[in-house]
């Protein structure tokens, strides 16, 4: 919605957006808090920044359009639209049970703002081009962004669907990686090493962006330079650099947080953690 | 004969449903010569997108293009737009309700000498299985562009099933196929022999063959193998109490299945399944193969005795 993101709404969101995180997991008691705590400043800046969007109108034909490759960060998305207002916050704590909308995945069946449903990694950046090539033939000026992880990057799909970008010029897309060096067996480099994305996703013939991924003021400007590069008939990537877990102590960088619900114990303590954060976020006014 | 193949009408029928003010988009995957998607791109090439040889990105993509909106229809063969792309199909098109049209060609051991690797004969199983997806195998080329138009007209996943041979026709140029529907194409008391694709034509041949014999058989299109048209498969079941169904796919998972599964909880009758045995497919002329895996109109006769006797 917002013309000129507000940096400070940015980082506050995100600060909530991390505690709701960690509570409707915790809740669930699974899912998956390392990527979706990684996830939280970028989707935070797409969502209270970037997108234009309007949670009154899940259908406005000229919002953009967010794909969550990466489906198993679904709770840094619910609790997106939740605070955009697509969803009552009633619904977070529902999280993975049973009758809930809030699927283990995102299911755009039953949740008003998810475009498509994910789950499946590698898919994500295709049905992007999709949507990207949709919006172009109808003359509809939306963008569409896509989100997806680094070790999702592993799938053939995704450079599939790299090299098709290019050739089609699909140049109201911009990717977004959260490159948080991690995946579940351990980090990406151990697993199956992705060498230099940016130079990757380069000799693929695409623009690329780097930024830091908590840093919001660089998220902004990086989503700047992102946006003005779009319609010259080639797609742009930002390869944002990230903490898995971020903003929880003990779950920064630790693999072994991919997949894990904090016990009751380990709750306390991030949610300590990130009361303080937003705390620190309100001072800062 | 008028024998056209049913890939024939893919390309065509794209652009008539354009002048008819569908919507519609083309996602193929190298193939559009064969699949005849290239009669669209030629017509429309602002609405045909190659994916070059990337079946699951093809997919994809044309689940992107209906989540604008689109009526996205995807081409390639059948091996690999539903094996090669499975998982696109099954958790993106299908999980997510998209109004993806797959129509790919190739189908069955009627592709001929390309061999076991590109005759696809485990398509139906695979598609019918998943939630949602409804599933067309159209006769001749007549019923395959009214396939294809019932396809665009209803929202949703669709699988339409064209093969790379002629085929002698079947249904008149004005058809129009119905979801659901099946189509008594003869009448007959004795037995009923359920048919689809290229198997139809056999299935009235070896009809007219059992008349000979004295046997009264009644011949039933299967073209919506789902949503099956239960009432009437049941109703002829009753009617004959002999059944053979008669489909050029493996005899597991596809149409006979379905029918067997219908009819095993509602009117078990003898039945025997013509069709492709558990095994692959070979390098041959369709009509060679049609012989070599048991599925011409003088099997199915044989069928049909055994079945009543
Ligand atoms: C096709 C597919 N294979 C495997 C999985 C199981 N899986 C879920 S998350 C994940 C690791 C993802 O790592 P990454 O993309 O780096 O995500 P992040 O670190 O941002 O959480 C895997 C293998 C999946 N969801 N989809
Ligand atoms: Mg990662």
């Amino acid at each position: 919605m917002a013309q000129t993101p507000d940096v400070g709404v940015i980082r506050s969101m995100a600060a909530r957006m991390r505690l709701d995180i960690v509570e409707m997991i915790a809740e669930a008691g699974s899912g998956h808090p390392g990527g979706s705590l990684s996830a939280a400043d970028i989707v935070a800046a797409l969502y209270f920044g970037v997108m234009k969007h309007d949670a009154a109108r899940p259908d406005w034909a000229e919002r953009d359009r967010f794909v969550l490759s990466k489906g198993h960060a679904a709770p840094v998305l619910y609790s997106a639209l939740a605070e955009s207002g697509y969803i009552g916050r009633e619904h977070l704590m529902t999280l993975r049970k049973l009758g809930s909308i809030l699927q283990g995945h995102p299911d755009c069946k039953k949740v008003p703002g998810v475009e498509v449903s994910t789950g499946s990694l590698g898919q994500g950046l295709s049905i992007a081009n999709g949507i990207g090539l949709g919006l172009k033939l109808d003359g509809n000026p939306a963008r569409v962004f896509c989100l997806l992880g680094d070790g999702e990057l592993q799938e053939g799909q995704v450079w599939e669907a790299a090299m098709f970008a290019a050739h089609h010029g699909v140049d109201n897309l911009i990717a977004i990686v959260d490159h948080n060096g991690l995946q579940i067996d351990g980090s990406c480099t151990e697993v199956m090493c992705l060498g230099d994305v940016e130079a990757k996703f380069s000799v693929f013939g695409w623009k690329t962006i780097s930024a830091d991924g908590h840093d919001v003021e660089a998220l902004v400007s990086a989503f700047k330079t992102a946006e003005e590069a779009l319609g010259q008939g080639v797609p742009v990537v930002i390869v944002c650099g990230t903490t898995k877990g971020k903003g929880v102590s003990f779950m920064e960088g630790n693999a072994g947080w991919h997949g894990k619900a904090p016990s009751v114990d380990e709750r306390e303590r991030a949610v300590a953690e990130l009361t303080a954060a937003i705390e620190k976020e309100a001072a800062r006014g | 004969m008028g024998n056209k193949a049913t890939r024939a009408a893919f390309g065509e029928t794209l652009n008539e449903l354009v002048a008819d003010g569908y919507d519609v988009v083309a996602v193929e995957a190298d193939l559009s010569k064969s699949t005849t998607t290239v009669t669209f791109q030629d017509a429309h090439p602002d609405r045909f997108f190659n994916a070059g040889i990337a079946e699951a990105n093809m997919i994809d993509v044309a689940a992107g293009l209906a989540v604008t909106g689109k009526v996205a229809f995807t081409g390639s063969f059948a091996v690999f737009a539903t094996g090669r792309a499975y998982d696109q199909v099954r958790n993106t098109v299908c999980y997510s309700d998209l109004n993806v049209k797959l129509a790919p060609t190739h189908s069955g051991i009627t592709v001929g000498p390309d061999g076991g690797s590109h005759q696809m004969v485990e398509d139906l199983a695979l598609m019918r299985v998943l939630p949602g997806m409804r599933v067309l195998v159209p006769a001749d080329y007549n019923s395959a562009k009214s396939a294809l138009r019932l396809a665009a007209a209803i929202p949703g996943p669709f699988y339409v099933r064209l093969g790379r041979a002629s085929v002698p026709e079947v249904y008149a140029p004005d058809f129009e196929m119905e979801l659901g529907r099946a189509y008594v194409l003869r009448e007959g008391s004795d037995v009923t022999l359920f048919a689809c694709g290229v198997m139809v034509v056999e299935a009235l041949q070896a009809a007219e063959s059992l008349a000979a014999e004295g046997i009264s058989a009644e011949v039933i299109d299967i073209a919506s193998v789902k949503p099956l048209d239960a009432e009437m498969i049941v109703a002829s079941a009753r009617k004959t109490g002999h059944v053979v169904t008669c489909e050029e796919h493996s005899i597991i998972g596809g149409m006979g299945s379905a029918v067997a599964e219908l009819l095993g909880e509602t009117c078990p009758v003898p039945m025997r399944r013509v069709g492709v045995r558990d095994v692959f497919g070979t390098s041959g002329d369709p009509d060679e193969l049609m012989a070599h895996f048991g599925l011409t109109a003088s099997d199915i006769v044989v069928s049909a005795r055994n079945v009543l006797a």
